[in-house]
């Protein structure tokens, strides 16, 4: 566990006076009128707008040049409404596709992702695989809470073997899906994951997806107390902020190699960050091309 | 991205070996990729598809010439994700296009659905093929006439275009553009495999003569989504911040998916603002029916062999009338109404089991017989007049 790690533990137990409430700094990235979220107490969306906007603020990234595109469930909201840049809400599973064609039609703006897991893994992982393939500069943030939240807790992709939901009253008979190798095997260029327990690593990794130009994409591994919760037996965030610092191991570290079907450890860390052909400098490229062979001016 | 349409620089850089044979101006051309000239020539900068018969030869000329003209092609991992493509590029300022056939048509239709309901101008072709489910892949049919118009969910309202010939994929394929800009909704081009794969002259017109209205674009704090029946669109990219979402929203695209009356005066205002285009939508094509006893009512490739049937039973000294929909939806009643006014009796030829006869019967007095041909064969000249002559002698002698 590294240092980082060790102050995020002193908040779950600490009893010491606590910081004077500060102003809202990144408010101005929000928009107005939307305010407070619908998210439950707990939720993990609070901690990824947060890092988000610290990050978009980090970076110098002006929201005028950026397009949130988003799909259906709770973590759609982070972006549509409470972020305030153009936003395309769109339908459940297929906010990656949406986006490639926006970021086609205007390769200048930085084209943002946030969704759950059951959107882009389950309805929409095609999707998701091909992006990668594609290497679009698409910056994909997953927040995996393991469960269908905004539809009462139904099982997910996400959804550890054995575990109750709405769906599966015995049991989940089913191994999760590891987004975070997949989306790397599949030719992502930044894959990262990280829980919400992990907030600086998260903020560092936002930074650097946001300067990353390829596809991105960071797994978030999330809270859900209200849907979740009930099938863990976890009350409340802290439960799964102590489980995600107890189970997470850096990638690369001893006891990394977790088995899907039957072990709970959250592997953290950089998975993938490399160069690729973009797909809209290839697109530009093939278009000059193909002009230069006929003797058309481009 | 939307302003200019086909230039005749780029136009003189196309590919199509017929054009670089006989020069701008005549070309003989597929119906597939007429359709896709035609496209090109409204100024379409982005094209988004998956493959499927009978509508594949669209997308290949799109792959070949787009680059050429300045626009974008990208070849998508399977129908929904090419209909949500289109209309994330339609949003970014682009011209966007995608097309293909029934089980393509069927996967496009949720997405098809937010395109109505955020109000984005593209144009989705659907080359009709035999169905259900894969059906006779190769061949024709008019079996997603009733799938154009309601395939998605919901109240909404829809325009499509039927071709029957290679020159009207050409003409009809601007028109949709042109629609769909006028309007800001998706415009179907409803062709289908005959009328795709069909091999004909068609005459281009100089590429500066053919003119769509740039796209208006919202004003920062001008309202996006009501308060007209058109509103101009806040494109992304303005920085406008604009709010677009599939779900119900307020005037200003923020959405409001609990009260009664925003729902009500949204869907309300999509539905009228098509349906109240209706007479201005309609384009027909009408023959003989002063004075007919019996008209026939029809769209896309079956109506070629009806006319020769129709010219023939008038040799016989039958009195027989000719209608002929360009575009099905909105449905045409007045002009259906009053080319049948006179009639006893109205014949309706289809490669279905029955689609459009069903909504002629709901507009009309009179009696409506249907001739379906199915099984990826088109009736023949003789099969309908042998129809026209059945029903001509049972109702009107």
């Amino acid at each position: 566990m590294n240092d980082d790690a060790a102050r995020g533990a002193d908040v779950l137990t600490s009893t010491g006076p606590q910081p004077e409430p500060r102003r809202q700094p990144r408010r101005r990235l929000l928009r107005a009128g939307v305010l407070p979220t619908v998210f439950c107490p707990g939720c993990g969306g609070g901690t990824v707008l947060n890092c988000f906007t610290r990050a978009v603020e980090a970076v110098g990234l002006s929201p005028d040049r950026m397009c949130s595109v988003t799909g259906i469930g709770c973590s759609s909201w982070v972006l549509s409404p409470y972020f305030e840049a153009d936003t395309l809400h769109t339908t459940h599973g297929r906010a990656i596709a949406f986006a490639t064609g926006v970021k086609v039609a205007r390769p200048d703006l930085k084209v943002v992702v946030i969704a759950g897991d059951g959107d882009l893994t389950g309805i929409g992982g095609n999707h998701l695989i091909h992006a990668a393939r594609r290497n679009i500069d698409l910056a994909v943030v997953m927040i995996n809470n393991s469960i269908y939240g905004m539809t009462g807790g139904q099982v997910a992709p996400s959804t550890p073997t054995g575990a109750k939901s709405t769906t599966t009253p015995w049991g989940n008979p089913e191994p999760p899906l590891r987004a975070a190798e997949l989306v790397a095997a599949a030719g992502g260029t930044y894959v990262a994951r990280w829980t919400t327990y992990h907030v600086r690593q998260l903020l560092e990794s936002f930074k650097t997806l946001l300067r990353h130009r390829g596809f991105g994409f960071i797994e978030v591994i999330a809270p859900c107390p209200t849907s979740f919760g009930k099938s863990a037996g976890w009350r409340s965030a802290a439960d799964f902020l102590a489980h995600y610092r107890d189970r997470s191991v850096p990638l690369g570290a001893p006891g990394c190699a977790p088995d899907p079907a039957s072990d709970d450890t959250i592997v953290i860390g950089t998975f993938v960050q490399r160069d690729r052909p973009e797909l809209t400098d290839q697109l530009e490229a093939l278009a000059l091309r193909a002009r230069a062979e006929v003797g058309v001016e481009p | 991205m939307n302003g200019p349409t086909l230039s005749p620089e780029a136009l003189a850089g196309l590919r199509h070996r017929s054009l670089r044979r006989h020069g701008p101006g005549r070309a003989f051309l597929l119906g597939d990729e007429a359709i896709a000239f035609g496209a090109l020539y409204a100024g379409c900068t982005f094209y988004g598809g998956y493959p499927i018969t009978p509508a594949s030869e669209i997308a290949e000329a799109m792959a070949r010439e787009l680059p050429l003209a300045g626009g974008r092609f990208i070849q998508l991992e399977d129908e929904i994700a090419s209909m949500a493509a289109v209309v994330g590029a339609a949003w970014a300022g682009a011209r966007a296009m995608t097309a293909t056939s029934g089980p393509g048509f069927s996967l496009m239709q949720e997405n098809l659905g937010l395109a109505i309901l955020t109000e984005t101008p593209c144009v989705l072709v659907d080359v009709q093929r035999s169905g259900p489910s894969t059906g006779q892949a190769t061949k024709p049919a008019q079996g997603d006439i009733m799938q154009a118009r309601w395939g998605t969910h919901g109240d909404h309202e829809i325009v499509a275009l039927t071709p029957a010939s290679a020159q009207e994929c050409f003409d009809l394929t601007v028109e949709a553009f042109r629609i769909s800009e006028q309007l800001r909704t998706p415009v179907i081009l409803l062709a289908d495999g005959e009328i795709g794969h069909i091999r004909e002259v068609v005459e281009l017109p100089a590429p500066e003569t053919v003119e769509l209205p740039p796209r208006r674009i919202a004003a920062p704090g001008q309202l996006g989504f009501g308060g007209e029946p058109v509103p101009p669109m806040p494109e992304i990219g303005h920085g406008l911040r604009t709010h677009i979402t599939g779900s119900t929203h307020k005037p200003n695209g923020m959405r409001d998916v609990t009260t009664q009356a925003v729902h009500d005066q949204l869907v309300r205002r999509l539905v009228s603002k098509i349906a109240d285009q209706r007479d201005a939508l309609t384009r027909v094509d009408e023959r003989w029916t002063e004075g007919a006893e019996l008209v026939v009512v029809c769209t896309g490739a079956p109506s070629r062999p009806a006319l020769g049937a129709v010219r023939r039973a008038r040799s016989q000294g039958l009195a027989v009338g000719y209608l002929r929909l360009l575009g099905i939806w909105p449905f045409p009643i007045e002009a259906v109404r009053r080319a049948c006014a006179g009639a006893r009796v109205v014949l309706v030829p289809e490669l279905s089991l029955g689609q459009l006869n069903r909504e002629i019967e709901r507009h009309i007095e009179c009696p409506v017989r249907h001739f379906g041909r199915i099984g990826g064969v088109l009736p023949t000249t003789k099969d309908i007049v042998g129809a026209v002559t059945e029903a001509y002698q049972e109702v009107v002698r």
